[in-house]
């Protein structure tokens, strides 16, 4: 057990360091110092204590926050991932989850909360899983690859839904592209009224909000569905031999359905925590490519939902420290992020790349 | 109202909007004929639109910005390669790297040069790459409202011939598709898989970021965060919809460069809200891959690494 644990977390652990270091070596190239920065981007992102020696919620409070969308994305590439399939789609299904969440709640506003949440919930899930559906019936169908029709479906979604907001769900007179505020009925809570019975002060400008325990009980969803379930079983079967899988009577393109419909919904999810929990409205084109960076976190995560959510913790800390790189360094800005996420995941891609170096110092490694 | 939308100046505007697809999916189309998938035409766009105009400022001469492009397209490619030809990266995965890095890159060197958050200094007009000027627009403002475009208006149109004739008449063209196609037999025959899918993703950096500098030196005169907005997945799209053929995929860009061309002519004139129009590509892809129009068959061993027996 903890053999496997710790081969498991061997490569991505290594893949971090290494993108660390290579980050290391570019901010000393924009004349920074690399231990000053990360020393920022660590304290600002997990430290306790304010500048002042203060316990604060701020830090943890934020990453978390930022963490949640990422572990709804992450989920849903590596749902998709155990099928063998790459949903590069998060990001439309995100986004019509999203709209749809508002809907509900711009709607059906004389519903109580105890109806009208779920209902927004449900309509975010419905609206992400018909979007991962539909390229799970094309590939199912006519065998079109997922790839190109999942980023396609991404600039269709973003299309129609300029449309929507742009035509029928906002002041003309208004700029902005956004919708008007969701009925308060179905506002998800945030931890500040969350832990107040507690008697905990939780600041109330730090939106992380009942979407992060949705996340978590998500994590530990899909981990029952995909290992504990029948259904489950038959989407990883589908995924590590088709062919088997379909000489065993597994129907491979049901599950490939099946695991893109799911997939999409909790992808769908994301708008939960962004209009329910944060903005309540939609904005359109709010994300910041959670869809992608959700690709990230899967890869790093090992498609497993307790990797994906220490993984989704990680690049949620990367994201709150980065703003504060951004402002207490000389050079370096926060686009720093995005370009760790990116040696990130090469280095997680370029696992053979490890796996032949350590095979040699560490016979374990060359099995698999 | 509708003469306004539909003249002669929509040749031209049709043909500068797809120049940029017509690099990028040529690009696409050596890279995929080889055998590896490029969903990071986007991010070879972003570096070579970042770097033209970068260069460009420095030496205040657009070609040198142009050349710079290309370079810098090539080794961002080269990234690709190692990563899918040596190590057998997931393909599509290591092209969204190579994407979510080039939203980071020119935003970050934007701020240690320019202090900028992620726009490089407006270049002069002379500094830019102007159109040339092959008719007077007094005497024949209609000839030259279609002929004088841009020098690399006039490459890609080359571009797509050459690449035609490459591809279908020559024996590295040949051998790129043998490899693309079935790798094994291609190795038994005596050609080297890795070779010549280095030379296909190497190339397709190349005209990627060709493409990109068209974008920020050719119809711009500065770079601008994320400016290429997702054109390179539009290039992508078109060589599928022209089903990695190269005059196939230069109609499917000029078919998407009309739609942009009338997309921009509409706005405020007609009332077809433009979303819808900015989708049709998208849409089409997408119907075009299922086979409801004709069937797309993409090169037989795309997305496969090569591992020598």
């Amino acid at each position: 057990m903890i053999k496997t644990l710790l081969r498991e977390l061997t490569f991505p652990l290594i893949a971090v360091v290494a993108a660390f270091l290579l980050g290391g070596v570019v901010i000393l190239a924009i004349r920074d110092n690399p231990l000053e920065v990360y020393g920022i981007l660590l304290n600002s992102a997990f430290g306790l204590f304010d500048a002042r020696g203060n316990f604060t919620f701020d830090n943890w409070g934020y990453t978390l926050f930022y963490a949640t969308p990422l572990i709804f994305t992450g989920l849903s590439v590596a749902l998709a991932m155990r099928c063998g399939l790459l949903n590069i789609g998060a990001e439309g299904q995100l986004y019509v989850g999203a709209f749809a969440a508002a809907w509900v709640g711009l709607t059906f506003t004389g519903l109580p909360a105890i109806l009208l949440v779920p209902l927004s919930i449900l309509a975010a899930m419905i609206a992400g899983g018909t979007w991962g559906a539909v390229p799970g019936i094309l590939k199912a169908r006519f065998g079109s690859h997922e790839v190109i029709n999942t980023i396609m479906m991404n600039f269709i979604a973003l299309g129609l839904l300029s449309y929507l907001v742009q035509y029928h769900f906002k002041e003309p007179s208004d700029a902005i592209m956004e919708t008007h505020e969701i009925a308060p009925a179905a506002r998800f809570a945030r931890f500040y009224t969350l832990l107040a019975p507690l008697g905990i002060h939780f600041p109330y400008r730090i939106p992380l909000n009942a979407s992060f325990l949705l996340a978590i009980l998500i994590c530990f969803l899909v981990w029952v569905f995909l290992w504990k379930t029948k259904w489950g079983y038959e989407i990883r079967a589908a995924g590590a031999n088709p062919d088997a899988a379909e000489y065993a009577g597994i129907s491979v393109k049901k599950q490939i359905v099946l695991a893109m419909a799911l997939s999409g919904a909790i992808a769908g999810l994301v708008g939960v925590n962004e209009v329910l929990g944060y903005r309540y409205r939609y904005y359109h084109d709010f994300g910041a490519s959670y869809g992608f960076t959700g690709i990230a976190v899967a890869l790093l995560g090992r498609n497993h939902p307790f990797g994906v959510l220490l993984a989704a913790i990680l690049f949620g800390a990367l994201t709150r420290g980065g703003l504060f790189v951004d402002i207490f360094t000389e050079n370096v800005s926060k686009d720093l992020v995005q370009v760790l996420q990116a040696i990130i995941i090469l280095f997680v891609a370029m696992e053979y790349l490890f796996r032949e170096k350590l095979k040699n110092l560490i016979p374990q490694f060359a099995e698999k | 109202m509708l003469r306004n939308i539909f003249n002669f100046t929509l040749i031209a505007s049709t043909l500068r909007l797809a120049t940029p697809l017509i690099l990028a999916a040529l690009g696409g189309l050596y890279c995929e004929r080889s055998g590896v998938i490029n969903i990071a035409l986007e991010g070879i766009m972003l570096a070579g639109a970042f770097t033209a105009a970068l260069i460009t400022f420095y030496t205040q001469n657009p070609w040198i910005g142009i050349l710079a492009a290309v370079t810098a397209g090539v080794l961002v490619a080269a990234i690709h390669a190692v990563a899918t030809i040596n190590f057998r990266a997931n393909q599509v995965v290591s092209g969204t790297a190579i994407n979510i890095l080039f939203l980071g890159v020119p935003a970050l060197l934007c701020g240690v040069f320019f202090g900028t958050t992620g726009n490089t200094p407006q270049l002069p007009r002379e500094q830019t790459l102007n159109d040339w000027q092959v008719f007077n627009p007094q005497e024949s403002p209609l000839l030259a409202s279609i002929f004088n475009q841009n020098p690399l208006v006039y490459f890609a149109l080359l571009a797509v011939l050459l690449t035609f004739f490459v591809i279908y008449k020559m024996r590295f063209g040949l051998r790129l598709r043998a490899v693309g196609e079935n790798p094994e037999a291609a190795d038994t025959a005596g050609i080297s898989v890795n070779r010549m899918r280095y030379a296909g993703v190497l190339l397709s950096g190349a005209f990627a970021a060709l493409g990109g500098a068209y974008i920020s030196i050719g119809q711009n005169s500065l770079f601008t965060r994320n400016m290429t907005a997702g054109r390179g997945f539009i290039a992508l799209a078109a060589l599928i919809f022209g089903k990695w053929d190269p005059l196939g995929t230069m109609i499917a860009c000029l078919l998407f460069g009309f739609a942009e061309a009338i997309a921009i002519r509409m706005q405020g004139t007609v009332n077809i809200p433009n979303q819808f129009i900015q989708i049709v590509p998208y849409v089409l892809t997408i119907v075009v891959l299922a086979g409801f129009i004709s069937r797309a068959h993409p090169p037989k061993a795309l997305g496969i690494a090569y591992t020598k027996e």
